[in-house]
């Protein structure tokens, strides 16, 4: 219980220190976020007004025509009793019509901006294409074509696209599916979300300038670990993203120094559910593990891929993220050791 | 006037403490028919769960004071907001709003009973035994963690292997049938049983709010009921309506489920438009300002409240045109909704303003529901809900409308209503005690959360990452909370205290106009000793002023 | 006690020179019991209407098994008429019943709970088809979940009509039909004339179709 009076004791601390705007939704990195935060910030200031002139009504009303005496005492006289009047009531009905037309019209305008396909000046780069699939509780991303080129490698966790640049817009199209269970794919400052629902495929543009990390999680509640379901995106320049392509399309590497690592692996159950591409590894159900230690995280984003914490959880999956598919296998210790040693070689 | 002057009223429960065997007593109420015991039973079990739900609820703003703390694991935390979700909106609210209704109407229409007295305790009982039966999910070994809106595919078998899915969907079709039953009994009570005079456009306001209300859930329930049969063939019998993996569908789900979800919330409010549309007048001593616009207005938002549902489904991937149509059925409800707000404005300018505890509630209500629907605007908009949705925003928001909405509409009714009830008064003291934790206490806790929410924190996380920078509000919402939590408490002991200790009421505590305050309070099982009749719609108006009544002017 | 009234007492005295309220004017609608059942009916209008989706959005969706290509539309044709012909005689029993003719009312009461169980006996015929021979059931594929969903909660809601009719026959058996039963049997006759409007929407989206 300490730590509940410490925290609370750095309250104001924590909000100078944190970056609070990495996930803020008026932060917006693209247009499509953009055109969200135009509008979020008019029916604001309209709400904001409206809110002032009620509460004003409301406020001023008590204060000139409240009765001062007793709280349980009933006012000696009546008021004068008015039953309505037309007008009146025509007024307040075509006021609010008034505002609601306004508002269908910038939020159509919008709803035509979020979501789309880039329309600009610049040379549009054919798309990345990547199907996301949604699983319990991590991302899988099928890379599919970019720029006229075939792809074809699966990843997982972080999601690597490219930034445009002033003479070149090259957005990303994704294809949001779902293995299981309803999924949302939400990066607040890059696009509104779009849920990943089984038996269906949605689709997402995301385009922006800005390279960088990009925050998100799964939005939709999708069973024990939904909240431990977070998003990564790297938004890279044209050669960064070329390079990370380059190695992604790679088999794993074969070190032989690793031999015995490998052995293990492959011999274990494993290999039942993930895949290293060039091995006998082909397991579908888990995250590729083909270039594992290209990743900055390990458990969908929850904590930082390194030796530790990749024996830690090899060694126990439940002591990070309780609930998750992951078995703890019960591996004797050379066995772990050998496998974790092998996995760090999948640069 | 003593509450022994009517010893008619208790002829079958003494409320002497004196000498009253426990056994008969209970015997008495759990074979009443009376629309009164039923209406208090509704209420009493309303505020039993809603104790429930409160636990709940502390339980997990405890869990997310800070990033770190573990001290309920996920898949507890996840069940807690499923339950919560589902107690607050079926064994709390429904069950409140019903149950004043039970009591109120036949009382304002000037009728004995409800239509039909067995069926009315036969709903009690079924809607009780629902909530049990939901909370016997427990005896699985876990409720279920599903969320109260139970997306498809997470309660098929694969995804939910244990009973806990199953005894939530029967319990909450037998609760269903049970608020069927309900909304049947006033549509007929509210035809075809009022007093001599008491035409449809001279009935009580909250009359016919309760009158829509059960048209709406006539409408609505029924396909939440269905949708919960599919869910329990899908796992029982292996069936496969949201079995994805053969050809099932989870957008039907949502679809079905929505289409009793939006009127759900209406179902939630409309009896609490109804209630502050009684109070607001007395203590303003004014007559409600433009009636006929008020129960259009009522109409409007139980049609449109029809055709609104997708808004909770912006980020499932419609098209952009059905989203526009969406958006623009939303925000047509917030034209009738504006209506009714100026409304009472305008009955309240001009009168004199009598803050006692019910009209403190009403002023809660409208100070707070009116920010409640703004943020309901900014959700209906498709291209920034799809920001909001599933997020705290959305949390923060849906709090408002029913606790800034509902429930301080609801306290008001029943800081109202409670003379009638016991014959006492509730006490003023603790009255505005309870108004102002409650009303410091739910600022501080739902507003922070739309902030989280902008900051994109989804809903129903038991955990949030360290770097996130949502510990603040989430530690604004706990505090809130905690302020909150004495406030229920007191509302409670004021029940209870005062129903032995209260000032005595009188039949007519406030002055007011509606028939239930011609008879004694409590009133005679039998209600009237004779059917008034009536000729406008403030009867005791026209009885105070024979020199200037109503009816002149209507 | 007789302070209840107290306002009307001031209301109604000696107020000459007071404003008279007009005469009140009866007024004409249904009954309690006629507003319950029809709300009750329009709750399963809602029920219905849900189930129907459901069989029209998904019952092609199969990935296998039987569609409704099994079904036999001259036994649904068969089945449909005996409940039209029910709704038909359950007027007439009414009708008698109206004009306090209670024999005759026997009579075609009795027939209609006769042609009521003739339509289950052939749903239970169809039934034992489509499952023995065609093998489709709840669990085989998506038109066996909706088909049966539909056509089984109608068929439920045909039984408990039996139930009902048979209880008033009861009733009128052993007692002469009085102002209660002489309601029940009007209000059963409401429900057994939506069952069969149910059944030709049913007919028509999953017969026909």
């Amino acid at each position: 219980m300490s730590g509940v009076f410490a925290s609370g004791s750095t309250l104001l601390a924590a909000v100078a220190e944190e970056p609070w705007h990495e996930l803020s939704i008026f932060e917006p990195a693209s247009p499509g976020s953009a055109a969200i935060v135009r509008l979020a910030l008019l029916v604001l200031a309209v709400a904001a007004l409206i809110f002032l002139v009620v509460e004003g009504i409301l406020f001023y009303t008590i204060a000139r025509f409240r009765h001062r005496g007793g709280a349980s005492d009933v006012p000696p006289t009546e008021p004068p009793q008015v039953y309505g009047s037309n007008p009146i009531e025509i007024a307040w009905t075509v006021a609010p019509a008034l505002i609601v037309f306004f508002l269908v019209l910038v939020s159509a305008r919008t709803l035509w901006e979020v979501n789309a396909a880039p329309a600009t000046s610049r040379n549009v780069i054919e798309p990345l294409t990547v199907t996301v699939v949604g699983r319990q509780w991590w991302w899988e991303y099928r890379y599919q074509s970019y720029d006229g080129r075939k792809l074809a490698f699966i990843t997982a966790n972080e999601l690597h696209i490219p930034a445009s640049d002033p003479k070149h817009a090259r957005p990303t199209r994704l294809l949001l599916e779902s293995a299981d269970v309803v999924h949302s794919f939400w990066v607040p400052r890059l696009e509104g979300k779009v849920d990943l629902i089984p038996g269906r495929t949605n689709q997402l543009w995301l385009e922006t300038d800005v390279p960088g990390l990009f925050l998100g999680q799964c939005a939709e509640f999708c069973g024990t670990q939904h909240a431990h379901m977070l998003l990564r995106v790297v938004v890279e320049s044209r050669e960064d993203f070329e390079k990370w392509l380059a190695a992604q399309a790679l088999p794993a590497v074969d070190d032989p120094q690793q031999a015995a690592g490998r052995e293990a692996f492959l011999s274990e159950s494993c290999v039942n559910c993930h895949r290293v591409r060039g091995t006998s590894a082909m397991g579908n159900y888990a995250p590729d593990l083909t270039h594992l230690m290209s990743r900055q995280t390990l458990a969908s984003g929850i904590i930082p891929l390194d030796e530790t914490n990749l024996r830690r959880w090899i060694h126990n999956p439940h002591d990070i993220k309780p609930g998750c598919l992951m078995p703890a296998f019960g591996l004797s210790a050379e066995k772990e050791e050998l496998i974790v040693q092998y996995l760090l070689s999948l640069k | 006037m003593s509450l022994a002057d009517h010893p008619s009223a208790h002829a079958d429960a003494p409320t002497s403490p004196a000498g009253v065997d426990l056994a008969s007593r209970l015997r008495v109420w759990t074979t009443t028919v009376d629309h009164k015991r039923v209406g208090i039973m509704y209420v009493l079990m309303a505020v039993v769960f809603l104790v429930i739900g409160g636990v709940e609820a502390v339980a997990m703003r405890i869990q997310l004071w800070s990033s770190d703390l573990e001290i309920i694991s996920p898949d507890v935390f996840n069940q807690l907001f499923t339950m919560h979700g589902t107690t607050m909106v079926f064994f709390v609210g429904m069950p409140i709003l019903i149950g004043i209704g039970n009591y109120v109407v036949p009382l304002m229409i000037g009728a004995r009973d409800m239509a039909f007295p067995r069926l009315n305790a036969l709903g009690f009982w079924v809607t009780l035994f629902g909530g049990m039966l939901t909370y016997f999910s427990l005896a699985t070994g876990g409720a279920p963690a599903i969320g109260w809106f139970a997306y498809a595919p997470l309660t098929e078998t694969t995804f939910a292997r244990s009973a806990a899915v199953d005894f939530w969907a029967l319990g909450l079709i037998v609760a269903g049938i049970g608020t069927v039953t309900a909304a049947m009994n006033f549509v007929a009570t509210i035809l075809a049983m009022r007093a001599p005079g008491m035409t449809l456009n001279k009935i009580p306001f909250f009359t016919w709010t309760m009158l829509w209300t059960s048209v709406q859930i006539l409408i609505a329930v029924p396909p939440l009921t269905a949708a919960l049969v599919m869910v329990l063939f899908d796992r029982e019998l292996g069936a496969h309506f949201f079995d994805v993996q053969n050809g099932g569908s989870a957008m039907l789900w949502q679809h079905l489920f929505w289409f009793f979800g939006h009127p759900e919330v209406y179902i939630l409010i409309l009896p609490v438009f109804g209630m502050v549309s009684e109070i607001i007048p007395v203590f303003s001593r004014k007559v409600l300002f433009g009636y006929e616009f008020m129960a259009a207005a009522t109409m409007a938002i139980a049609f449109i409240s029809l055709g609104v549902w997708a808004h909770h489904m912006f980020a499932v991937g419609l098209s952009r045109q059905v989203d526009l149509f969406f958006i623009v059925a939303s925000l047509l409800v917030s034209i009738p909704t504006g209506i009714k707000f100026f409304n009472w404005l305008a009955t309240m300018f001009g009168g004199r303003i009598w803050f006692a505890s019910p009209m403190l509630f009403c002023f809660g209500f409208l100070s707070m529901f009116l920010i409640g629907g703004l943020t309901g605007i900014m959700l209906a908009l498709a291209p920034f809900d799809f920001q909001l949705t599933d997020s705290y925003f959305v949390v923060g928001h849906f709090h408002w409308v029913l606790i800034g909405g509902t429930l301080f509409g609801t306290f008001a009714g029943i800081h109202y209503w409670y003379p009638k009830v016991t014959g006492r008064m509730l006490s003023e003291r603790l009255a505005h005690w309870q108004f102002w934790l409650l009303y410091i206490g739910f600022f501080v806790t739902f507003a922070p959360m739309h902030v989280a929410g902008m900051l994109g924190m989804p809903r129903r996380i038991f955990s949030y990452e360290p770097d996130r920078a949502w510990e603040i509000w989430n530690q604004l919402a706990t505090i809130g909370a905690l302020i909150q939590a004495p406030s229920y408490l007191i509302f409670v002991y004021n029940l209870v205290s005062s129903y032995r200790h209260g000032k005595i009421a009188g039949d007519d505590p406030w002055d007011a106009w509606t028939l239930e305050w011609t008879t004694s309070s409590p009133p005679p099982s039998y209600n009237f000793e004779k059917i008034p009749t009536v000729h406008s719609r403030r009867p005791l108006w026209d009885a105070k002023h024979p020199d200037d009544p109503d009816w002149q002017y209507e | 006690m007789n302070q209840q009234n107290d306002y009307y007492q001031t209301a109604g005295g000696p107020a000459t020179t007071l404003p008279v309220p007009p005469d009140i004017a009866p007024e004409h609608t249904l009954n309690a019991h006629e507003w319950g059942m029809l709300s009750f009916l329009f709750s399963e209008v809602a029920f219905f209407s849900t189930l129907i989706v459901a069989y029209v959005t998904l019952h092609n969706d199969n990935l296998s098994g039987p569609t409704s290509e099994v079904l036999s539309l001259p036994l649904a044709v068969a089945t449909t008429s005996l409940l039209l012909a029910s709704s038909f005689t359950v007027h007439l029993a009414t009708h008698a019943l109206g004009h306090g003719r209670a024999s005759l009312f026997s009579l075609w009461w009795t027939l209609t709970i006769a042609l009521g169980i003739a339509f289950l006996a052939g749903t239970a015929y169809e039934w034992y088809g489509l499952v023995v021979h065609d093998g489709l059931t709840v669990s085989r594929n998506l038109f066996g979940s909706t088909f049966y969903t539909l056509v089984g909660f109608h068929a439920l809601h045909v039984s408990g009509g039996v139930v009902a009719m048979l209880i008033i026959l009861g009733l009128s058996l052993t007692e002469a039909i009085g102002q209660a039963e002489s309601t029940g049997a009007r209000m059963v006759s409401w429900y057994w004339h939506f069952v069969d409007v149910v059944w030709i929407v049913v007919f028509t989206v999953v017969y026909l179709a």
